[in-house]
């Protein structure tokens, strides 16, 4: 699909559309965040903690009087790091395995997919406590395990388009030219198996945000002060009752950083997929 | 002379499409008398298929519609009947064999229950009695061992004798008219020659009429009595069958002919005559005749006018501004 | 008669099919199950048969896209199962193939400068401007428009892909075009065109064809030599003009004659034949076509006819013939 096509389809998706808006509205944020930001999050003010929303703090303050609202501007921006980070972690090694397997087959492809395998038999959430329970409690560390944990995923994707690919005429057109493996997989092959992996990383990094956000929640990811979503919905855990503005806030900009995610996601799997044009 | 079967009159079926409107059939006349075989012939995108469609009424809405014409049928008009007066006619009166063998039928029923419900459908039989009539239908088609075939799964079965049981469902009911589209463009030339031999008989003793879609010349030859050849959603001649294949009139089918390759003359690699140029875009057809950019022997007059369909002798009918 | 480019003797390709853990043989697809043939310089080898007789196959056996179980192809003179890599990649510029689909054999994801010019990258022949000029020349032979080279395989009909798929083939120069199917799914219009182009090209730069369809019409019209092909063997092969007066083999003849005549008032003596085409699997025994051979006589059950020549000069696979 050329490029002028994809925009002009984009515009016409609303779903996609909106999950863009949401996106880039976040994305603004998290840009100039440090210069919007009323307060500085770190510094605590003790005399103004657990205060309800109000003009002076629109999003109410935490347990320590720090802003709420400075706080997820800043989240914003860890987040937004998280899901590209984690992605990546999962997507480069992910699809070079994917790649590999589905192009030589048999004997590369069984013991590949056998390990996928087995990773995908742990739940995301238990293989990501275990690999961070490794490495150490930290925000790095986060997102390795979240992107570890991926792996399997982005390598399945990558290998079923593979299989299909590698039967088409064209594949078969470079080697009857001459064309080497490398040059095949490389140059034909992998630049196809793109509109997937696209799909599935922009979808991916509305799970690697909650995926990480659930490791904060458990205490396993960013470490105070650091203003992350999750950890501030672990911190606002305590304080349902009676200030649940402490949790709310953070939750709702989890919600809508991954639905607008989602929404693109889903947008975009519409859009590339020939088969519904 | 009996009142036509099948008899249409200024049909068009158009698609609404986003990037504009696809006339696919843009005022198509043809009847059909009861026992005669008359053949469509055209190229991707002639408007054949769409036709055939119409006249179940299976043409896909809302994008796309028949908006004007009739198509008469036994006396009624089939473009005004209800959806269920139309599923009383399909399968019964009219019956369609389509081109995939391999799709068309289910591939988690057994033959005998596809033919046994085609029957059903419109008959007040009881299951055992249908089951029995469907073991019937298998042999009339040529199937040998009818009792075991009926008990086998698509998937068991060669895509002959996939087309075999589409032709046995088809004629269940013992239709007035069959539309076949395509029904041996996906088989094996000496599978083709069965089929085709099949179907000509079993319209004698059956006396269905049939509509036979194609774009197949040589098929044509062998089964048809009559022959429209389309072009861009319009029939660009119509005659029996002989006429039209010694003497063709219209640039298109003399083109078409020429197109065939034949046995070389003695000029060694003689050049096949072409049509120069592409099959047409519907989005973007020409005003005028629709046939213009190809056509070998065009005058002004072709550009700025949509010519007429004609009758130049008894019989055969051509759309040509050279035969006004 | 022309000097041979292509020599193929007993050529076998059999793939089997896995039938889980517990049997204990594999069913094997014969697809090609024994072919002896000769394609000779500057000519064009027509090869006819129906869906499952192997023909395709031979066809990718001869470029080595697949491996065979058995035999030998020559080229040149040269034997090219034996070869090593480095020279079955120059070979790759000798021998070319155009593909039967024109929708799945251009990457969807390359302009046509791109592909046509991707053979020159490869074998390093041509870079920058004197590849853009190569492929310029390259799709004004094939008919192309050069202002197009920048677009998109979707772009283009089905016509003028197959026309790109030509261009790419003959980039690199080849002696030997294997052309599987090449108009089979076009329009019978636009089949005319390619067919002419194809002639055209043969004539201009000497190529030699092996032309492989299930369409008898046009075999009978590019062919100087033809080669019937029944369940992965060679059941006949004869010039042109004698295999179309008159076939030898049964299956020849029943081919031929199942072929829709184009002539309403002539009543083709048609012979029909019996039952399905078998598969390729487990094929029958002895000669292949027995079971639906209405000529069989008991020694066609039990043993296979090898390919002798006749009088007329064709050489025919039959113990009754």
């Amino acid at each position: 699909m050329e490029k002028v096509e994809a925009l002009s389809e984009l515009k016409k998706n609303k779903t996609a559309m909106v999950g863009l808006i949401l996106i880039c509205f976040l994305l603004i944020l998290a840009l100039i965040g440090p210069w919007i930001s009323p307060y500085n999050p770190l510094v605590p003010d003790p005399i103004n903690r657990l205060k309800g929303p109000s003009w002076s703090h629109l999003f109410g303050t935490d347990s320590l009087g720090r802003d709420i609202l400075s706080r997820v501007i800043y989240g914003s921006r860890i987040s937004i790091i998280i899901g590209l980070i984690a992605v990546s972690i999962s997507l480069v090694p992910g699809a070079i395995l994917g790649l590999l397997s589905g192009f030589y087959g048999r004997r590369v492809d069984e013991p590949i997919m056998r390990l996928m395998d087995i990773m995908l038999a742990f739940p995301a959430i238990l293989l990501a406590i275990f690999i961070t329970a490794i490495l150490g409690p930290s925000l790095l560390n986060t997102m390795i395990a979240v992107g570890i944990v991926y792996i399997p995923h982005y390598a399945r994707i990558v290998r079923s388009s593979v299989l299909s690919l590698k039967e088409q005429l064209f594949v078969q057109a470079v080697r009857s030219l001459g064309g080497s493996n490398l040059r095949i997989i490389a140059l034909h092959i992998f630049p196809n198996t793109i509109p997937p992996i696209i799909i599935y990383a922009t979808l991916g990094m509305g799970t690697a945000v909650l995926q990480a956000a659930a490791l904060g929640f458990l205490g396993l990811g960013a470490q105070p002060p650091t203003p992350e979503w999750g950890a501030m919905l672990s911190e606002g855990r305590q304080y349902i009752q009676n200030a649940p503005h402490v949790a709310a806030f953070p939750g709702v900009a989890i919600f809508m950083l991954v639905l607008g995610f989602n929404l693109f996601g889903d947008g975009l799997r519409d859009i590339l997929d020939p088969s519904l044009r | 002379m009996a009142n036509p079967l099948l008899e249409i009159q200024g049909l068009k079926t158009f698609f609404f499409t986003r990037k504009g409107i696809v006339k696919a059939v843009d005022g198509v006349d043809l009847s059909l008398n009861e026992g005669e075989t008359l053949g469509l012939v055209g190229e991707s995108g002639c408007g054949k298929t769409v036709t055939a469609l119409s006249v179940m009424r299976l043409v896909p809405e809302p994008i796309g519609r028949i908006v004007e014409g009739s198509i008469n049928f036994e006396g009624r008009d089939i473009v005004k009947m209800t959806e269920s007066e139309m599923r009383k006619i399909r399968g019964n009166r009219i019956s369609m064999v389509f081109q995939e063998p391999m799709t068309s039928l289910n591939p988690v029923f057994k033959a005998g229950f596809q033919i046994a419900e085609a029957i059903q459908l419109h008959q007040e039989v009881p299951a055992k009695e249908a089951w029995k009539r469907s073991i019937e239908m298998l042999r009339l088609v040529g199937i040998p061992s009818p009792e075991s075939r009926v008990n086998e799964y698509p998937h068991q079965m060669s895509g002959g004798m996939r087309q075999r049981v589409m032709i046995a469902m088809a004629l269940s009911c013992r239709p007035k008219l069959m539309i076949a589209d395509e029904p041996t463009t996906a088989l094996d030339v000496t599978i083709q020659a069965q089929i085709l031999d099949l179907i000509n008989r079993l319209k004698e003793r059956v006396g269905s009429s049939i509509l036979l879609i194609t774009h197949n010349l040589g098929v044509v030859a062998e089964v048809a009595q009559y022959v429209g050849v389309m072009y861009a959603g319009h029939i660009m001649e119509y005659s029996d069958v002989n006429r039209l294949f010694k003497n063709p009139k219209h640039p298109y089918t003399i083109g078409l002919f020429q197109s065939i390759p034949r046995k070389r003359g003695p000029a060694h690699r003689e050049r096949l005559q072409v049509i120069p140029g592409l099959v047409p875009d519907l989005l973007g057809l020409p005003i005028g005749c629709k046939f213009q950019d190809r056509c070998s022997q065009v005058f002004q007059k072709c550009k700025n006018e949509p010519p007429p369909f004609v009758e130049i002798e008894p019989g055969h009918q051509v759309r040509c501004w050279l035969y006004e | 008669m022309n000097e041979p480019l292509v020599v193929i003797e007993g050529l076998k390709k059999y793939y089997p099919i896995r039938r889980g853990f517990f049997t204990k043989e594999p069913l094997l697809v014969k697809a090609v199950d024994g072919v002896n043939l000769t394609i000779r310089r500057g000519e064009t080898l027509g090869l006819v048969g129906e869906s499952g007789c192997g023909k395709s196959t031979l066809g990718r056996l001869i470029l080595r896209l697949e491996e065979p179980d058995e035999g030998t192809v020559y080229f040149e003179g040269r034997n090219i199962l034996e070869i090593g890599a480095d020279q079955l990649r120059r070979l790759r510029r000798e021998i070319q193939i155009i593909f039967q689909d024109p929708y799945s054999s251009l990457n969807p994801r390359k302009n046509v400068d791109s592909i046509i010019g991707e053979p020159l990258a490869i074998h390093d022949i041509a870079k920058g401007e004197e590849r853009e000029e190569r492929v310029i020349q390259l799709m004004e032979v094939v008919g192309l428009r050069p202002e197009q080279r920048h677009l998109y395989p979707h772009q283009f009909s089905g016509g003028q892909r197959q026309r790109i798929g030509i261009a790419r083939a003959l980039a690199l120069q080849p002696k030997l075009v294997i052309a599987d199917e090449p108009v089979s799914s076009l329009d019978v219009s636009i089949q005319a065109q390619i067919v002419n182009l194809l002639q055209d090209l043969q004539s201009e730069f000497g190529l030699t064809y092996l032309f492989i369809s299930h369409d008898l019409n046009l075999i009978e019209y590019v062919s100087d030599w033809v080669a019937v092909m029944y369940l992965g063997k060679i059941v006949e092969w004869a010039k042109q003009d004698v295999i179309y007066e008159k076939p030898i083999h049964p299956y020849s003849e029943a081919l031929f004659s199942a072929v829709p005549s184009t002539d309403p008032l002539m009543k083709r003596k048609r012979i029909l034949l019996e039952g399905d085409v078998p598969s390729p699997i487990n094929p029958p025994s002895g000669c292949h076509f027995h079971t639906r051979c209405p000529l069989r006589i008991d020694l066609c059950e039990r043993e296979e006819p090898p390919l002798t020549p006749r009088p007329n000069g064709s050489l025919v696979a039959c113990h009754v013939r």
